[in-house]
């Protein structure tokens, strides 16, 4: 907490200067967290790289250049300039299938996360309000869900409707979604106890104006950091897929499936192992420490 | 307290009978017949088909299907492999050995460095090893492992050459399975070169493997000791003239391990899910390795045998780690 002035004597003190905004607030207490910043730092930097990949990428991701296989980096003996991070094994610049990769991960991360953040609040708010047997039979679906280890779950579901980059979206998805619904509905509960939800109720509002209006915006600050972090599973385990052969299939330059690709040529040609795993490593790390500043600055009663 | 574990074992059916439904609608989700399915390419004709359908229970109506497959489940009928014929049951039982020794060294890396990384770091808190190892742990949680298997193979195996690549021992020897346990047996046969492989073959996989609880354990035992380390009957074990260390090991330590031990019980359904990947890319003949083959195969009562004894014992650890809080925190049994 330290840093963070005690809120009740600032303002009794400080009573003729403004309150500092909410956001300015929230950025005091994210940026206390470096590992956060760093984090957000290569979010915003993959998300240039990404959005704007034709222009970075020196090539077309899939573009072969039969002269050069398996070319090394460029600060290895034989090594060009023109392929920074060398070439794979039929010839594509490695450095251009990353960036357009990052792309990928960032959309399948964005699509997983949405999917998932909607569908599991919809359900836990569904079963925090209505109750009963509707809510018994949410969670215990969630209970289900939550027994199978989810990277297994995933593989049966891609097995069974076919393996593909949105199928396997999907099951991402759908392996998520537990852990929104718990959430949405343990906050919602607690909310739904507060006098300003009963006050809402007897001014006349309608159960989805209570559902929607005046409980969840008070639920959303796990719900952010969760998705933050599921962000980061989610481009984790749809990479596990696409390794696995059941998420993109190639040409493809997803980064678990270039993992995959490459699996023949460890011996001879490191780059085409290294730079991938190192580029899921890289994301997937700066999503968690974003989520973990996230988690500091909005909710201090979940704080290390 | 007999009432904390007649209501959670309670809870424990409805669950299971969620996860046997779940196994069983999702094989039906397959497209396609499962008799022509099973027959491949070559085809059927439509009277021995029909035959077939009604001797497997395939024209019954689906929750009379689902009450057989619950029945047979029940009776420790998982059904048969389609391409070697074995039953799932006994295919499971010989690959799953093999799983959890893997499993078990990887754990148990994960405790013999996670636990004194995180004591150290709660120790000496605020310091370079306590930010270094912190952003370890942060890392190790990030990691792909399939990638992780990949680069220590680089390294260790084909660099170094310290290290086998792949399988559980070297075709130099044979040992009898006894216990299923590579090294148990290797022990026991007397042969030394064959543990000493065993051995080599087997501390990669723990080790990448490991760092999933490794992560988690680093981390939880550094909080944990920073709660009991701030008690008062720290302070007055201090007081009393006793060594930090001693003060640290068999005071705080102590206390500070329910919660790891709890975390790293509710972890097996993340290792079980390394596992698959750990035995890909190590070609180590586990459980993971073997659904993995199910799905090239398209072997469909393989897959959803295997998965629903996977989630059943998720489920059985889950009870064991929350009977064994209840028992160590009586506050928790309400």
């Amino acid at each position: 907490m330290s840093g963070a002035e005690n809120p009740s004597a600032a303002t009794a003190v400080n009573a003729a200067l403004p309150m500092p905004s909410a956001a300015r607030l929230f950025w005091r207490g994210f940026a206390e967290n470096r590992g956060a910043v760093i984090g957000l730092g290569v979010m915003v930097t993959l998300l240039v790289l990404a959005a704007g990949a034709e222009f970075f990428a020196p090539h077309a991701p899939i573009e072969q250049f039969r002269e050069y296989f398996l070319v090394p980096p460029v600060w290895e003996e034989g090594g060009s300039w023109s392929f920074p991070l060398g070439t794979d094994d039929v010839g594509r610049d490695v450095f251009s299938r990353l960036i357009f990769g990052a792309r990928l991960s960032l959309v399948i991360g964005f699509s997983v996360v949405t999917l998932s953040l909607t569908c599991g609040t919809a359900l836990g708010l569904t079963a925090a309000f209505v109750g009963g047997w509707v809510d018994s039979a949410i969670m215990r679906l969630m209970d289900v869900l939550l027994v199978f280890p989810s990277l297994l779950l995933a593989i049966v579901i891609v097995a069974i409707l076919g393996p593909g980059l949105f199928n396997a979206m999907l099951a991402v998805a759908i392996v998520a979604l537990p852990a929104y619904t718990r959430l949405s509905r343990a906050s919602a509960l607690a909310e739904l106890a507060r006098d300003y939800v009963t006050a809402t109720r007897c001014a006349g509002a309608g159960r989805l104006h209570l559902m929607f209006s005046t409980v969840l915006p008070n639920c959303l600050a796990p719900l952010i950091v969760q998705a933050s972090l599921g962000f980061s599973s989610a481009v984790l385990d749809a990479a596990a897929l696409g390794f696995l052969g059941l998420g993109a299939q190639p040409p493809t330059p997803e980064w678990g499936t270039m993992l995959a690709g490459a699996l023949q040529f460890y011996q001879r040609a490191w780059w085409v192992l290294t730079f991938p795993g190192l580029a899921i490593l890289i994301t997937v790390l700066a999503f968690n420490l974003f989520g973990d500043g996230l988690r500091d600055a909005l909710d201090p009663k979940l704080k290390r | 307290m007999l009432r904390f574990l007649l209501r959670r074992i309670g809870l424990v059916v409805p669950t299971f009978i969620g996860v046997t439904f779940l196994s069983f609608i999702l094989i039906h989700l397959v497209p396609g017949d499962p008799i022509e399915v099973r027959m491949g390419e070559h085809g059927i004709d439509p009277a021995r088909l029909a035959a077939l359908r009604h001797q497997l229970g395939l024209d019954l109506p689906l929750w009379r299907q689902f009450l057989d497959y619950e029945i047979g489940v029940l009776h420790g009928g998982l059904g048969q492999s389609v391409v070697t014929h074995e039953s799932v049951w006994r295919e499971f039982i010989t690959f799953f050995p093999a799983t959890l020794e893997l499993s078990f060294c990887a754990v148990a890396f994960g405790l013999l460095v996670g636990l004194p990384f995180g004591v150290i770091a709660a120790v000496k808190r605020g310091s370079a090893f306590d930010y270094g190892l912190m952003g370890v742990s942060v890392t190790g949680a990030s990691m792909p492992i399939f990638w992780w298997g990949l680069m220590m193979i680089l390294i260790f195996s084909v660099g170094l050459g310290w290290t086998p690549v792949s399988g559980r021992i070297s075709d130099m020897f044979y040992i009898e399975p006894w216990s299923g346990f590579m090294l148990v047996d290797c022990w026991f046969s007397g042969d030394e070169g064959a543990c000493v492989s065993a051995g080599s073959h087997l501390i990669l996989p723990a080790i990448v493997l490991g760092t999933i609880p490794l992560a988690t354990v680093a981390r939880m035992t550094r909080s944990a000791m920073l709660e009991v380390l701030g008690e008062d009957y720290i302070r007055t074990a201090r007081a009393k003239g006793l060594s930090i260390w001693r003060v640290v090991i068999v005071h705080a330590l102590r206390n500070a391990l329910i919660p790891v031990v709890t975390v790293v019980g509710l972890q097996v359904g993340s290792m079980l899910g390394g596992a698959i990947l750990t035995e890909t890319i190590f070609s180590w003949p586990g459980v993971g390795h073997w659904l993995i083959e199910s799905i090239q195969r398209r072997d469909y009562p393989v897959l959803q045998g295997g998965t629903l004894l996977v989630a059943s014992l998720v489920i059985v650890v889950n009870l064991v780690v929350d009977m064994t809080y209840g028992m160590l925190n009586p506050r928790i049994r309400r």
